[in-house]
């Protein structure tokens, strides 16, 4: 890899209950500036620890992270959290603010003025393709699932971050939306240039959207590449996960004549 | 109509805005002081298991005090820090009134609001809180911004629960000094002024149903993100205070302030020398109602100025003499204690409300029970009914050891209903009140101390220290001495057990006036 990376994973673990749960257990890994890397696993395979780790939501207990050259832990929780965007399992919007509340949050608590973070949130909405006068001053409840989560992505997006870290998105949402947020935050990532980790115990939506996938099982990294890469990985889980989708696809290409609806 | 036409109306409402507007002032700084302290603490014990565990079981340990107890221990507890703060920084307080009910009240109102601000922050999705610190709050804009608006609903029952119970409960801080829609409770119940009972429960109730309307109008406002109903319920509040603030303001404060017990005879007796009191030109005012532990220390620091006591009571209560002495003796003696106290025995009124065992009069005869000496033989088949403080009074102690005395039953009674039950048989003696009128009407007999086993009891007049040299006041009450003989007071105890027009304490020390004074 030529450029460095922008978030590296060195070594690092973290145990649960006084050391009885490896959640994650030595795992090394690096992000570069631009890539999308899903990371794939059952539960309990500490996907989500890893997350949660890079933005200090949880302290590792050994080895190193860094984002962007420094280490996590010299930095401010606070103000390293602002600028890492992080888009919750089923959205996580404050159920008592509205959805330009929930957009604007982080922006407010960096002190913006108000007018800019109205106008930022109009843009939000536009990005992420919610109907400003329709959904601006809803609250959260009102919404359905997919809307729910895009404004969870808005709000990530808010304080215009380099880095989106992303827990099962899409995991709680029919096929059909799922599959349109996919592809809609795939095509922001491209437009703006972002850096995304996005978690998933869905394989097919991570050959899908992302450009390298990472698989965890049991607290250890077992393999990481670009599909094709995976592919040609020895290891029996993996190729047990790749299974799933090759089927799938074969299976749809017998059932479903090609060209029919286009 | 006749029901309303009832002068007792009247009497219930001039005395409206100040029992009121004590109410309460007593009970919306009760509620202040409550929240300003459970909520910090709420809050700082809702992530430590420990802290909360003990808070949680503190506060249900202090409810389980009942609320009369709660009060009446606050006024000891202040009286003797006031004397230690007065010897150690050289300035004491009032350890009467207010003070000790807004404590006492205080405490009581913190468990809902603890255990429901606990609860509410308890109860948030973890997924909501991960997500404020996720987009980079800081644990006191977690606090601030997500958790305690989410909690609110959950903590603004608790408040209005707190409410409820602190505008209730201040009905009992009467008895401690604190003037409360209780001063209509406890006075109708002992002239059996059922007016004034049923009126300061209604006062109380609809109080309490108004502040919680008020706090649930600020409460929907605040889940519905109306600023109207906020403001409404805010202003609501706001003018609830300020209305009983006002007459507290304009009111010109009396010189002089007559104590009373909690029973009728004491009420009498405070209106006719607040009546003296004014004739002779002075303002004066009552404060009734007043615990017979309360009183005697509110007379020695000050906070009331004169009360009528009982030499015995004096005797055996407050300076734990076990001996007994014939009357002219101990009077001499209890004026030589109380000089040592600076509190000035002002004299005799003219008669004794001594305790005496009564019993109906056909009874007696058929047994043949003349003296308690008769009635020992008898007791171990009979029952006995009492006040609330009689059977741990040393004088029971003394009766039982002189006489033998062995009840089959003790019943502790409200004084007012002990005759009734006695007359109609459902306990076979009492222990009443030798200046009741009650004994005369329910054909009653008093039975003969023949083994001198009761001390004497002779209404007293006490003047505080600070009033000591006050000659207007001793010229005031000085007719009042000697005058009032027992069957005068028992006809007035009589006439002020009445249901009716009459029967006012006021009314009763009017006639009382005219039948002893000219």
């Amino acid at each position: 890899m030529q450029s460095p990376p922008l978030i590296a994973f060195a070594h690092v673990g973290k145990s649960f209950d006084g050391g009885c749960v490896r959640a994650v257990n030595d795992v090394s890994l690096e992000i570069v500036e631009g890539e999308f890397l899903a990371i794939v696993g059952g539960s309990g395979s500490g996907k989500t620890t890893l997350l949660r780790l890079a933005n200090r939501l949880i302290e590792a207990d050994s080895g190193h992270i860094t984002i962007e050259g420094a280490d996590v832990r010299e930095a401010d929780p606070i103000r390293l959290r602002r600028r890492i965007g992080y888009v919750f399992q089923s959205g996580g919007l404050f159920p008592h603010m509205s959805v330009a509340d929930n957009i604007g949050i982080t922006p407010k608590l960096l002190g913006t003025a108000a007018p800019d973070i109205s106008a930022r949130v109009d843009e939000l909405l536009e990005l992420v393709r919610l109907d400003r006068a329709q959904h601006r001053d809803r609250m959260p409840h009102e919404l359905s699932g997919g809307q729910r989560q895009r404004v969870g992505v808005a709000r990530a997006l808010a304080a215009k971050p380099r880095i989106v870290l992303m827990d099962e998105p899409f995991g709680a949402l029919d096929p059909l939306t799922r599959d349109a947020l996919g592809d809609d935050f795939r095509a922001l990532h491209n437009k703006l240039g972002l850096t995304t980790v996005m978690i998933t115990h869905d394989m097919t939506e991570a050959i899908l959207l992302a450009d390298r996938i990472a698989v965890m099982r049991a607290g250890k990294l077992l393999a990481q590449g670009t599909p094709a890469e995976l592919s040609a990985s020895g290891d029996a889980y993996v190729g047990e996960l790749l299974r799933t989708p090759r089927r799938q696809a074969e299976r749809l290409n017998v059932l479903l004549p090609r060209g029919g609806a286009a | 109509m006749s029901l309303f036409s009832d002068p007792r109306w009247h009497e219930v409402l001039t005395h409206l805005p100040d029992y009121l507007g004590n109410h309460v002032r007593v009970s919306v700084t009760a509620l202040a002081l409550g929240l300003l302290v459970s909520l910090p603490l709420a809050i700082a014990s809702r992530n430590r298991p420990l802290l909360r565990g003990a808070l949680l079981g503190l506060a249900s340990i202090v409810q389980t005090v009942p609320g009369l107890a709660l009060l009446a221990l606050f006024y000891p507890l202040l009286l003797a820090l006031a004397a230690l703060t007065l010897s150690w920084f050289g300035f004491g307080f009032s350890a009467f009134g207010f003070l000790p009910a807004v404590l006492a009240l205080a405490l009581y109102s913190m468990l809902p609001v603890l255990r429901n601000t606990i609860t509410g922050l308890r109860g948030i999705d973890p997924a909501i809180l991960e997500a404020a610190q996720g987009v980079g709050m800081t644990p006191r804009q977690s606090l601030f911004t997500v958790e305690l608006p989410l909690a609110l609903p959950v903590m603004m029952a608790g408040i209005r629960t707190a409410a409820v119970w602190v505008i209730g409960t201040a009905t009992l801080s009467t008895p401690i000094g604190q003037t409360s829609l209780g001063n209509y409770i406890f006075a109708g119940l002992q002239t059996q002024n059922w007016v004034f009972v049923l009126f300061g429960c209604a006062a109380a109730a609809l109080l309490a149903l108004a502040v919680d309307q008020l706090l649930a109008l600020i409460e929907t406002g605040v889940s519905g993100r109306s600023r109207a109903r906020i403001a409404l319920g805010g202003i609501g509040i706001a003018a609830l205070v300020a209305a009983t603030l006002a007459p507290a303001m304009t009111r010109s404060p009396s010189n002089y302030i007559v104590g009373a017990k909690t029973f009728a005879e004491q009420y009498v007796l405070s209106a006719l020398m607040a009546q003296r009191l004014r004739a002779a030109g002075l303002t004066a005012s009552t404060r009734e109602g007043l615990g017979s532990n309360v009183i005697y220390d509110a007379l020695v620091t000050g906070d009331i100025d004169v009360y009528v006591d009982y030499s015995g009571t004096l005797w055996a209560n407050q300076f734990h003499h076990s001996d007994i002495k014939p009357r002219e003796e101990l009077l001499a003696e209890l004026k030589t204690i109380l000089a040592q106290r600076k509190v000035t025995l002002l004299g005799e009124l003219g008669f004794a409300n001594a305790y005496a065992l009564v019993m109906p009069r056909t009874r007696a005869e058929a047994l043949g029970i003349h003296s308690i000496s008769d009635l020992a033989g008898h007791a171990h088949d009979m029952s006995i009914a009492a006040d609330y403080e009689f059977f741990s009074r040393p004088e029971w102690a003394g009766i039982q050891k002189a006489y033998g005395l062995a009840f089959r039953a003790q019943r502790q009674m409200q004084p007012d209903f002990m005759y009734a039950a006695v007359a109609s048989g459902e306990v076979d003696i009492i222990a009443g009140y030798t200046s009741d009128g009650l004994i005369a009407k329910y054909d009653l007999v008093v039975l003969d101390d023949d083994r001198h086993a009761i001390p004497p009891y002779d209404a007293i007049v006490l003047l505080s220290p600070k009033r000591a040299d006050d000659q207007a006041l001793r010229a005031a009450l000085t007719p009042l001495l000697g005058k009032i003989d027992i069957a005068s007071m028992r006809e007035a105890n009589l006439r002020a057990a009445g249901n009716d027009a009459n029967s006012s304490p006021a009314a009763v020390a009017r006639w009382l006036w005219e039948k002893v004074g000219k």
